[in-house]
């Protein structure tokens, strides 16, 4: 189980990187378990459990915590929007 | 019906043409233009008597944007404001990449064949590009680069189509 993860934005640049193809460990099947997976990386990544108003997108379409994750998606964590 | 995510400058005037073009149903056609302004946004927050803002002036911005997701964010909120209004026409263009002060950021042009349904889609496809589509601004200003903090009024303007 392959996905590809996305970072923008302050997040990419306080993780450092702006996305990476991560192997998804059996019974990691939610939005909101991928964030707490990440999260136990430590330092700038317990923001993704941390911050209140990071969104998250799963095949480029805004997600909430429920939203399942599986093989071959894309996963995207951002801020909150400021275009326009 | 056309979205287009680029760096390039547009030329509003061609775009409004472009948008009629052959057409002599079109009754109406209402714009928006955003432009990049000279000072950020917490110097508009900071009142009398409160603490000033950090940084007066902005120099530049920086617009980074998600590939892809922001196509189709675009054309969702496209799609719903046709659902709501009949339009006869609709043209999204947003830059990205660094912009100065006085540069276009985002046009969205409506063409109907009445005014109200055009001014309205015309709001709505800004408020709604304001909460959805994925792009972020950062500022550079005399205290460095900062990234800026989404606004609650931006998803108060949303929410109040919601309503109707």
């Amino acid at each position: 189980m392959t996905i590809r993860l996305l970072y923008f934005a302050s997040l990419r640049e306080s993780l450092g990187t702006g996305g990476e193809e991560f192997t998804l460990p059996s019974g990691v099947s939610s939005v909101a378990m991928l964030r707490q997976l990440l999260a136990s990386r430590g330092g700038s990544w317990q923001a993704l459990t941390q911050s209140q108003n990071l969104r998250a997108a799963v095949n480029q379409s805004m997600a909430g915590p429920d939203t399942a994750i599986k093989d071959g998606d894309e996963v995207a964590f951002f801020p909150p929007v400021t275009g326009g | 019906m056309s979205v287009r995510v680029q760096s390039e400058a547009f030329d509003v005037g061609g775009e409004l043409a472009r948008l009629t073009a052959g057409r002599r149903d079109i009754g109406a056609v209402a714009s928006f233009v955003g432009l990049v302004r000279d000072m950020n946004a917490g110097c508009v927050e900071a009142t009398e008597g409160t603490e000033a803002a950090e940084a007066t002036e902005v120099g530049a911005m920086t617009l980074e944007h998600y590939p892809g997701m922001t196509e189709r964010a675009l054309e969702a909120i496209v799609a719903e404001a046709r659902q709501r209004w009949k339009l006869f026409a609709v043209s999204v263009i947003h830059r990205y990449g660094r912009l100065t002060p006085g540069d276009a950021i985002v046009l969205v042009a409506v063409a109907g064949a009445h005014r109200g349904e055009a001014f309205a889609a015309c709001e709505f496809i800004m408020d709604y590009l304001k909460t959805r589509a994925p792009f972020w601004k950062k500022e550079e200003g005399p205290g460095g680069a900062r990234w800026v903090d989404a606004r609650s009024s931006d998803a108060t303007a949303m929410q109040r189509w919601q309503a109707t």
